[in-house]
């Protein structure tokens, strides 16, 4: 340590370790100030989610700069699907958002299908409102369990919601065939039809799902530790959110009523009848409340849509199964992920291989006000305030 | 019997050595436990594996998946995932490792104290899997790091995880104390520090830990 905070003595300069030189945000004049402390969080650590790192210079305990470190798990998915056929980078988009493949697929396939010009039958477009909420359900409650471990309850309301999410996944795994990784749209549909006995498993689960959240919040939310540590903590509002692009239920959180499924009624969204919740504080707390107010719209948009899921054909008949070969144009398909808007630009040549193929992730984009938003903040409460911006590395770094 | 010193160099645990298991199972219904010093260690160890906690990518899912209530990765004493590689036995390499990660994975295996194991979980981990060709996708933690289990899957089910450690504990129970076919951890000829990678400008320097891994034979040749 030294009073600029630009060096840490003991790793050598060459080091992957080796601080990152920068200018320091506030610089120390006052004698009683102690020196800033410089520390490096992750990749390996329980509370970044995955190989995120944060390089925080601490004074005293208080966070002065926070640098973001990405690119741990950059897979290359944009270059392999720029140098594969349409179809074949479906899986790959299970892999981006792991917890949430289903929606992802349907933004991929969104995307497609607006290059394509490919019509959608009814069926396909309401079973895909029900496996994208059904999703929205697992990654929010999940979300929430990992936000309480990075409070210190360490596991114990992650267990309540694996419970849940095991229950979901398992109907998706009767449904796909794979508990994580569904690769199940398909450009004009989806790949296989529910049995009427799947349907009525799911639908008596998500009637029993605000069950599971009462029992949920009145353990969590009027928790003192958790008022206490959440409220007022991670504050942002709405003009900065808007101004760094941010979507999903951190947007929300600040108040701005801003949700695809209102904005761009995609799918048969337009048909569904539900609330945007918005928050007033746009702190952790409000981010919190957020996740389990959306929870509650998802079952009453999954009651209307089992209600109304018509019968009929799930794949377009005349549409292509393989050897997709778009006309050369541009498009770009994006919906309300359970972490914000999650989209994908498509430009084709005419050749079976797009030639351009772009992700727009939200958890990246929604990353962005880190600092702004740890400024001022304990270390301690930086790992909350990241845990409530719901990130997952696969999207980060792609 | 009669025992001579050859017998004794041949048989490093005499009294274990020379009574059948059924001899063995009568006196342990007298109420007499007979084992061996070996076999006591390694069923004490095999049974309180503690893991790191160290998440790659979408693997790291389902390893808290089996971590939760209903796999209970606990009925099999390896529940306590440690933050901090000093006190972990097990590293569970959980997803892709990227070029950019390769060299903090190989740090974090040099941070552990012996006896430590490795498990490869996922296709990323036992050979790059579905992202093979990219770029920036280290093909196989093997090349870096001594992998006694590979659990295949994408990702492998959380069964497959519990399996797997199943296997880990057979081969942990298998292992010897003395002898030319002792344990690595007990022995002091072998180097159990490998170097960790650099970035160069094209790929990780060495790209591979040529100690542990070469390429397969060609089938042609």
């Amino acid at each position: 340590m030294n009073p600029s905070g630009n060096s840490c003595g003991s790793f050598p300069a060459a080091s992957p370790f080796a601080p990152v030189a920068g200018p320091i945000v506030r610089s120390v004049t006052d004698p009683f100030h102690g020196d800033l402390l410089e520390v490096s969080m992750g990749p390996q650590h329980p509370s970044t989610h995955g190989v995120f790192r944060m390089v925080a210079t601490l004074d005293g305990e208080q966070i002065v700069k926070l640098k973001p470190v990405f690119g741990y798990l950059h897979r290359n998915h944009e270059k392999i699907a720029e140098n594969t056929s349409y179809l074949a980078s479906m899986p790959y988009t299970d892999r981006l958002d792991y917890l949430c493949s289903l929606s992802t697929n349907w933004a991929y396939a969104f995307a497609a299908e607006k290059l394509l010009g490919q019509p959608v039958p009814d069926r396909a477009q309401y079973l895909r409102i029900i496996l994208a909420e059904m999703t929205r359900l697992v990654n929010h409650s999940c979300l929430v369990g990992f936000l309480f471990n990075d409070l210190g309850t360490s596991f114990t309301p992650l267990l309540y919601a694996f419970r849940e999410r095991e229950k979901i996944i398992d109907l998706f795994e009767s449904l796909t065939g794979s508990r994580m990784m569904c690769n199940y749209q398909r450009f004009g549909g989806c790949r296989v039809d529910p049995t009427p006995e799947w349907l009525e498993a799911a639908r008596k689960l998500v009637e029993n799902f605000p069950r599971f959240l009462d029992e949920y919040e009145r353990m969590l939310t009027g928790n003192e530790i958790m008022l206490a540590r959440t409220q007022g903590i991670g504050r942002v509002n709405a003009a900065q959110a808007i101004n760094a692009g941010l979507t999903g239920p951190v947007l929300r959180a600040s108040g701005v009523d801003y949700d695809l499924r209102k904005v761009d009624a995609y799918g048969f969204y337009g048909r569904m009848d539900f609330r945007v919740p918005l928050g007033d504080h746009g702190d952790t707390y409000d981010r919190y409340m957020i996740r389990i107010l959306e929870m509650r719209e998802s079952v009453k948009i999954l009651a209307q849509a089992f209600r109304d899921l018509p019968a009929g054909p799930i794949m377009d008949p005349k549409a292509k199964q393989r050897g997709h070969r778009p006309k050369a144009g541009e498009a770009y398909g994006r919906i309300e992920g359970p972490k914000g808007e999650i989209g994908f630009h498509l430009i084709s040549d005419g050749s079976p291989n797009p030639y351009r193929y772009r992700v727009r992730p939200p958890s990246l984009i929604n990353l962005t006000l880190l600092e702004d938003m740890c400024l001022g903040h304990t270390l301690a409460d930086s790992v909350v305030i990241l845990g409530s911006i719901d990130i997952v590395l696969g999207e980060v770094d792609r | 019997m009669e025992m001579n010193a050859s017998d004794i160099k041949h048989t490093p645990f005499p009294a274990a050595g020379t009574m059948t298991d059924a001899e063995r199972e009568e006196l342990r219904r007298h109420g007499i436990l007979l084992t061996s010093l070996e076999e006591l260690y390694n069923w004490g160890r095999s049974n309180s594996i503690w893991p790191i906690q160290f998440g790659l990518a979408c693997c790291a899912i389902e390893m808290i998946a089996a971590a939760t209530a209903r796999f209970d990765i606990a009925r099999f004493g390896a529940e306590i995932f440690r933050p901090s590689p000093r006190q972990a036995d097990l590293m569970i390499v959980s997803g892709t490792v990227t070029k950019k990660m390769a060299p903090l994975v190989v740090r974090l295996w040099n941070q552990m104290p012996e006896p430590k194991y490795c498990i490869a979980m996922g296709a990323c981990a036992i050979s790059g899997g579905p992202f093979k060709q990219g770029y920036n996708v280290l093909k196989g933690i093997d090349r870096f790091l001594p992998v006694d289990i590979y659990i295949p899957g994408c990702p492998p089910r959380p069964e497959a995880l519990l399996n797997g450690l199943i296997q880990l504990q057979e081969k942990i129970k298998g292992e010897k104390l003395t002898g030319p076919n002792a344990a690595r951890h007990v022995r002091s000829d072998v180097n159990n520090e490998h170097p960790i990678p650099e970035y160069g400008a094209h790929d990780l320097v060495p790209s591979k830990n040529t100690a542990l891994w070469s390429p397969p034979a060609s089938p042609t040749t």
